[in-house]
């Protein structure tokens, strides 16, 4: 079976699933990498050594910003030449675009958000979350080549082989594209929930600190805010020792106490960290379902009754403002930091 | 200026979705309009304001459908369409665009259509890519705000690393994010607009399009293990002993 990963990267850097697509693609046979734009040596060597057995570049100025409608008429005309069995991507907001315009190209279909993958015979079957995850759907495409888009953190990372490589050829640009690229500006907290091997939440228990006096002259929702900030400081001391980002529950986005990138759950994000600490957060399901294929979750509570221990492996009640900075203290000792 | 805004009927979030018998069941939670879909409705709804025009609502689905058009109608926009034919049962997500592409031709086009960035059941996020590839419109995808300057659009795109400005000629397919702004309650007098509107459905012979065959199919639905776990509580007589044991709890996890 040859299949194609799409590489995906931006500003020079790979989204990581892109590796543990290829480390899925060699499990049913050959893996041809593709990496499209501008100064690709760095990302090629590194498919390699991830152990593609080939990889095509496209180098061609006109795919140096992404753009959709030049790079999915790039990938629709080399799997018309090359006829891969299977398109694999890292599920990102660019392939996700990329490959829902190359599946009409092409006459067929993407299944996305894939957490589940199995040849049998020659059907390809993928397991994907549908309804925020509340349910899982096993699907088929019945389309040529099958293309799908892997969700981060769930196949297997291939180990990095330094100086393998394989075979290296060029590909063709198509170069005709609907839209400019003016500019971009980093986000200003880069959150990358989706990546993140530690995450640490708040809910609306982070502005429950009566002990916290606000600055004066603000209202009470004002002050409401203030005392979450404190709150969340706290979580990102924790989150920033243990290499992790800060997550949120719905609640603390609604009460405007961060932003909504931060969202774990529903209309926000599915995350599939190592270890999960829910601080003050009482477990809706939206959110138990956002966070529940976490390898460890600890959650910190008030009230003992909160649906988020159901889905915990340990628990503590009590008062978060108390135990997240000992635990802060507590870890820093014990990882000699 | 003339808007389209797509939009999708589903369960609400709220709803207690489950497996039953191969289908999908949410019990008798109501069906809403996609909450990603109000902030298209949203979007949509800002433009007009900026520079006049008119906001056309697009619905593909069965009749109950109609509520879901109701609401963005209460919300503001001029008219709604909804798509309905006994024979789109097994739409995936090209076949919806295709179904989309010719309802808005019928339409007369339009200078934007907008869509939300993806629906709440199925989550895939194809349709409005593959929508603009099917007309060949530029697609603008994952707005979080939009500027039009003369015949060009300029939107800002929230991408997982940052933002990205990009701009394109009209008539260009855009999907909003939630940045766009709420969405807006629908106000009392465009609840009784709403209400009395008659809404038109077109079927597939309406739009000249033959119901397109599904690629991808589900071959089983599955409720996901319940993993209840026993927790293990960690007590201790100060903050300080039970962070220190659950620190430890933490380290034998391996995790770190």
């Amino acid at each position: 079976m040859k299949t194609f990963v799409y590489i995906d990267h931006f500003k020079g850097e790979v989204q990581p699933a892109s590796w543990e697509a290829i480390g899925l693609a060699k499990k049913y046979g050959t893996a041809v990498a593709l990496v499209f734009g501008a100064d690709a040596d760095e990302i090629t060597k590194a498919a390699f050594e991830y152990g593609a057995d080939e990889v095509i570049v496209v180098d061609d100025p006109a795919l140096t910003d992404y753009r959709a409608e030049p790079y999915a008429s790039t990938l629709s005309a080399l799997a018309s030449s090359s006829t891969p069995d299977l398109i694999l991507f890292p599920t990102t907001a660019r392939t996700r675009e990329l490959a829902a315009m190359s599946a009409v190209d092409l006459s067929t279909g993407v299944l996305t958000d894939v957490t589940g993958f199995e040849v049998n015979g020659d059907q390809m079957i993928a397991t994907r979350p549908i309804y925020e995850g509340k349910l899982l759907e096993k699907t088929v495409c019945s389309g040529k080549p099958v293309m799908a888009t892997i969700r981060g953190r769930i196949f297997p990372k291939p180990a990095r082989e330094a100086g393998k490589t394989g075979t290296l050829t060029k590909g063709e640009a198509k170069t005709e594209a609907l839209s400019t690229v003016a500019g971009y500006s980093a986000s200003e907290s880069a959150v990358n929930l989706g990546d993140a091997a530690v995450i640490v939440s708040g809910g609306r228990g982070v502005s429950n600190n009566p002990a916290l006096t606000p600055p004066a002259g603000l209202d009470e929702k004002q002050a409401e805010v203030w005392r979450a900030q404190q709150g969340f400081a706290l979580i990102t001391e924790l989150a920033t020792l243990l290499g992790g980002a800060v997550g949120a529950s719905r609640a603390a986005v609604d009460g405007g106490y961060i932003t909504y990138a931060h969202q774990v759950g529903q209309t926000g994000k599915v995350v599939t960290p190592d270890l999960y600490i829910a601080c003050g957060i009482s477990g809706a399901i939206q959110h138990l379902v956002g966070m529940r294929n976490a390898k460890v979750i600890v959650a910190i509570n008030k009230d003992a009754d909160a649906p988020v221990f159901k889905q915990a492996k340990y628990g503590v009640v009590g008062d978060l403002f108390a135990i997240v900075p000992a635990l802060t203290e507590a870890m820093k000792k014990k990882m000699g930091k | 200026m003339k808007i389209i805004a797509c939009i999708k009927q589903v369960p609400d979030s709220e709803a207690k979705v489950k497996a039953e018998g191969g289908q999908v069941s949410w019990g008798d939670a109501p069906l809403v309009i996609n909450p990603f879909d109000e902030y298209a409705v949203e979007g949509a709804l800002q433009q007009k304001e900026a520079l006049g025009g008119t906001v056309t609502v697009l619905c593909v689905g069965g009749e109950s459908a109609k509520d879901a058009l109701k609401h963005a109608l209460a919300m503001g926009a001029d008219d709604a369409v909804l798509v309905s034919d006994a024979a789109l049962t097994d739409l995936d997500t090209v076949g919806a665009a295709r179904v989309l592409a010719a309802a808005i031709n019928k339409i007369g086009g339009a200078d934007m259509v907008i869509f939300g960035r993806q629906t709440l059941d199925n989550g895939a996020g194809l349709t409005p890519a593959q929508t603009a590839r099917i007309i060949g419109w530029p697609m603008l995808g994952l707005a979080g705000q939009i500027k039009v300057d003369g015949g060009s659009v300029t939107v800002e795109r929230v991408l997982e690393e940052g933002r990205q400005t990009v701009s394109a000629k009209m008539p260009v397919v855009l999907s909003v994010v939630q940045s766009i702004g709420e969405p807006r309650y629908p106000s009392f007098m465009g609840i009784r607009k709403a209400s009395k509107a008659t809404i038109p459905v077109w079927s597939l012979a309406d739009i000249s399009v033959a119901a397109p065959a599904p690629v991808i199919t589900r071959s089983e639905l599955i409720n996901p293990p319940s993993e209840e776990t026993a927790v293990e509580m960690i007590t201790g007589d100060s903050p300080t002993e039970i962070a220190d044991k659950l620190a430890d709890k933490i380290l034998a996890e391996k995790v770190l």
